[in-house]
């Protein structure tokens, strides 16, 4: 027996078969930027782009999160109530009078706890993180109208510093705080993913839990983790939200999760665990929020226009999973 | 390589579940570089003395040495630290991962929190290398064979310094070039010192790879050979537990006349069919009123034979004639469209629903194959089921338990009743006495002759050579997942002879062509 036969076991074209809906994505999304451009002249100013990201940082962040959760296999439903409940905290807080430093910590910490509290649900009592989940969205949206059922405005100095806060060069081209704290949760996940045992327990638990188990690692302490990590990710999300709209309403952020998900998946993350990358969902987020501003800039088209598209590139790119998926059984 | 002393003990072990017995006063010993294979039929005790070993299960008795110190695993965890390892027939790795990565997770060599990777495929390339595999360590896992997998799954396993490796049947899901790659990298290990313990189903593959086999039947220790010294004949008398001038003796029951029937047009004719890594392509006719026997050991390929002919996995080529007609069996749908019905062996898992009613159990198939609009009427599933409760002797005879109360012969015999109840042509029968009183398996027996005589063919497969003998008019020997004779059952035909094709396969050359 050569070594030489123990290698014919291969398939052929193994190279970028991971990488692929990353690919397809980035594709998408060049196609998309490209029809723009040519559609309408104002699309090439760059800040175009930059307003993509101003727009969408906040989903950005809570994507990342998800992108934990979904890697796992699991899914996290319960981040746009945190996400609302986070602004609606620290909207009250501050109009209590606490200082903002103060009440910063405080909603940090609301959404991972939460987050805790349903990854020890779902690990030690087994159960669906779908439904668990679905329990904590309830939860965090009647606690949003539990703390008061119409909106309350943010004029706290420090919100509204973080709010106007432009970072540009002198052509006039700005991005905002957000963006950049988005940059920094997008580069600390993409490291810890690729880098960290915790990480690739996340994989390898996407893979196969039971193989995981197997091998001796921490199955249930990476499960809990990641959906901690998920509820940090929508307490951030939470606060750069309340930046942007310097408010907390009670029903902001009502199927956000669903937009994640989606972002998430278009990203090229597989729904079923073990596969994609936080780059990807960077370029989830992007392609929904460069859908979002093709349709405003054609102006005669409807906002639901966004869901049409949204739903069929969701349906394209699960079919896509699949089709690369298939050769894995 | 006696000489030396052994690596590991495992003296007077004893090990009880509630009502059974799995292990009683078994001793084992395993020597370094020595290749041990553990034999013996399901449920004589294999997985249990290696979860025992392993620390999956206490001990209720008797004593581990490791190198001489005595040893008590809490999992396999802790027994793969102390260097006894052990690769499942399921290979438990993330097909998602790179190689290299399934190799070292959970103990990547790290530089401050952060995975080198560089480090990871360097080592990995070395381990792979010292077993003379040459693959790219940084492809999915996934992207190479079921055979690479577990070697894959060796190299994680001998990388933590490993003296005992424990190879639960890692040939099952392999063909023969699989295989021969495996026993390659074996015999390197063995070579090297280290201690393997082998449990398999395959005959063949002992006689080819293993220096000593210890045999357990029942939970209980058979003895320890060396292979040389045991002819594959006596292992097999062993495994089974019968002597063969014993068996000689069975009183043999009515013999029906094969050619009588096998004048017609057959029922199912199938050629060439056959799955990879499942069964060699086989060709077999069955006829109305025949009874078929497929004998064999656990593994051999029984049940594959049979799910294909149910349409439960596709065959890979072939052909098929019912009635004379050419068809097809792809499904189970168009199986039972056909009137094939099916009690498979793994009756909790794949037949029962345990939540139902006995009622509701056996309407099941009849339902499934009217189509969910057309609801069967009460009253006409009240007459059927009170008629099968009857004729099968059902206790309690009530059919609105839940099948969950019922023994596990009543159970079977609900089970029966499902398919009886849709009038099927050809019943597959796997392993439908096993594990049930002998009271329930008499009436089991019994009604199989009943329906043959009433013209239903039957496809019965069980592991009980007597059994078949009694109730077939063919009986079919696989052997190694390829079907190697068709013996008629006549006066010639007793257990012996099935046995000795069995362990020889000596008929597989008229069989094959």
């Amino acid at each position: 027996m050569t070594t030489g036969t123990l290698t014919a076991g291969r398939t052929r074209f193994r190279l970028p078969r991971k990488q692929i809906p990353v690919l397809a994505t980035l594709a998408l999304l060049l196609v998309m930027y490209a029809i723009g451009v040519s559609q309408y002249t104002a699309f090439s100013n760059v800040q175009v782009i930059f307003n993509v990201f101003i727009d969408n940082g906040f989903l950005l962040v809570v994507a990342v999160g998800m992108t934990f959760v979904i890697l796992t296999g699991g899914i996290d439903l319960s981040v746009g109530s945190v996400v609302a409940m986070t602004a609606m905290v620290s909207a009250a807080l501050l109009q209590d009078g606490m200082p903002a430093a103060l009440v910063l910590v405080i909603a940090l910490l609301i959404g991972p706890t939460l987050g805790l509290l349903m990854g020890c649900v779902i690990h030690f009592f087994e159960i669906q993180p779908f439904i668990v989940t679905l329990a904590g969205m309830f939860f965090a949206r009647g606690m949003c109208t539990f703390i008061s059922g119409a909106s309350i405005p943010i004029t706290d100095g420090f919100w509204t510093s973080m709010s106007q806060e432009r970072i540009g060069n002198p052509r006039g081209n700005f991005v905002s705080i957000s963006v950049l704290i988005a940059f920094v949760v997008v580069v600390i996940a993409a490291y810890t993913l690729a880098y960290t045992r915790l990480g690739r327990n996340v994989y390898a638990i996407g893979g196969n839990p039971q193989s995981a188990l197997l091998m001796g690692l921490p199955v249930g302490r990476t499960r809990i983790a990641v959906y901690t990590i998920s509820g940090l990710c929508s307490a951030i999300g939470g606060i750069l939200l309340s930046f942007y709209t310097l408010s907390g309403a009670p029903l902001i952020g009502v199927g956000m999760e669903l937009d994640v998900i989606a972002a998430v998946v278009i990203g090229g993350t597989v729904l079923t665990g073990g596969a994609g990358y936080v780059f990807g969902t960077v370029l989830g987020v992007l392609v929904l929020g460069v859908i979002q501003t093709l349709i405003t800039f054609d102006g005669s088209l409807n906002s639901w226009w966004t869901k049409i598209v949204i739903g069929g590139l969701l349906f394209a790119f699960i079919l896509l999973q699949r089709l690369i998926g298939i050769r894995y059984k | 390589m006696t000489d030396s002393r052994p690596v590991l003990t495992m003296t007077g072990i004893s090990k009880s579940f509630p009502g059974v017995r799995a292990l009683h006063d078994v001793n084992f010993r395993l020597f370094p570089g020595e290749v041990h294979a553990l034999m013996g039929e399901n449920g004589a005790g294999k997985s249990t003395l290696i979860k025992v070993l392993t620390g999956v299960y206490d001990t209720d008795q008797g004593a581990i040495t490791l190198d001489g110190e005595p040893v008590s695993f809490t999992g396999p965890m802790q027994a793969t630290a102390a260097g006894v390892s052990t690769v499942f027939q399921e290979v438990n790795l993330c097909t998602n991962l790179s190689v290299a990565e399934n190799i070292f997770i959970g103990r990547e060599p790290r530089l401050l929190g952060a995975v080198r990777w560089g480090e990871v495929r360097r080592r990995a390339r070395a381990l792979l290398a010292r077993l003379d595999l040459d693959l790219d360590v940084s492809a999915p896992l996934g992207s190479y064979s079921l055979a690479i997998q577990q070697m894959v799954a060796i190299a994680r396993a001998i990388d933590i310094k490993a003296r005992v490796l424990i190879l639960d049947e890692p040939t099952s899901s392999l063909d023969a070039g699989e295989v021969a790659q495996l026993f390659r990298i074996m015999r390197q290990l063995r070579d090297e010192g280290i201690a393997i313990l082998f449990v398999t189903h395959f005959l063949d593959q002992v006689y080819e790879i293993a220096d000593r086999i210890t045999v357990l039947r029942n939970g209980g220790l058979v003895g320890e050979y060396l292979t040389t010294e045991l002819p594959q004949l006596s292992l097999v008398e062993k495994m089974i537990g019968k002597e063969l001038d014993v068996l000689e003796g069975i009183e043999e029951h009515s013999r029906r006349d094969l050619a009588a029937l096998e004048e017609g047009t057959p029922l199912v004719a199938v050629s060439n069919f056959g799955r990879s890594g499942a069964v060699e392509p086989f060709s077999l006719t069955i006829h109305a009123g025949e009874v078929v026997g497929l004998a064999g050991l656990l593994g051999s390929g029984r049940t594959e034979v049979a799910r294909l002919l149910f349409g439960a996995d596709r065959t890979d080529g072939g052909q098929v004639a019912i009635d004379g007609t050419a068809s097809s069996l792809r499904t189970p749908a168009q199986a039972i469209d056909h009137g094939v019905g099916f009690c498979s062996e793994n009756r909790r898992a794949e037949g029962i629903v345990a939540d139902l009613s006995v009622r509701e159990n056996m309407i099941l198939a009849m339902q499934a194959a009217r189509g969910w609009l057309r609801p069967i009427p009460r009253r006409r599933q009240d007459e059927l089921v009170d008629k099968y409760v009857k004729a099968l002797n059902i206790r309690p005879a009530d059919p609105e338990v839940p099948v969950r109360n019922l023994s596990g012969g009543n159970q079977q015999k609900v089970l029966l009743a499902r398919w009886l109840i849709t009038e099927p042509r050809l019943l597959i029968l796997d392993e439908p006495t096993r594990g049930i009183d002998i009271g329930a398996k008499t009436e089991i027996q019994k009604l199989v002759t009943q329906l043959s005589d009433g013209g239903m063919a039957v496809l019965f497969i069980s592991a009980e050579l007597e059994e078949v003998l009694r109730l077939s008019h063919k009986v079919a020997v696989m052997r190694d997942r390829q079907m190697v004779a068709q013996l008629a059952n006549d006066e010639s035909l007793d257990a012996d002879r099935i046995m000795q094709t069995i362990a020889s396969g000596s008929h597989r050359e008229e069989a094959d062509r």
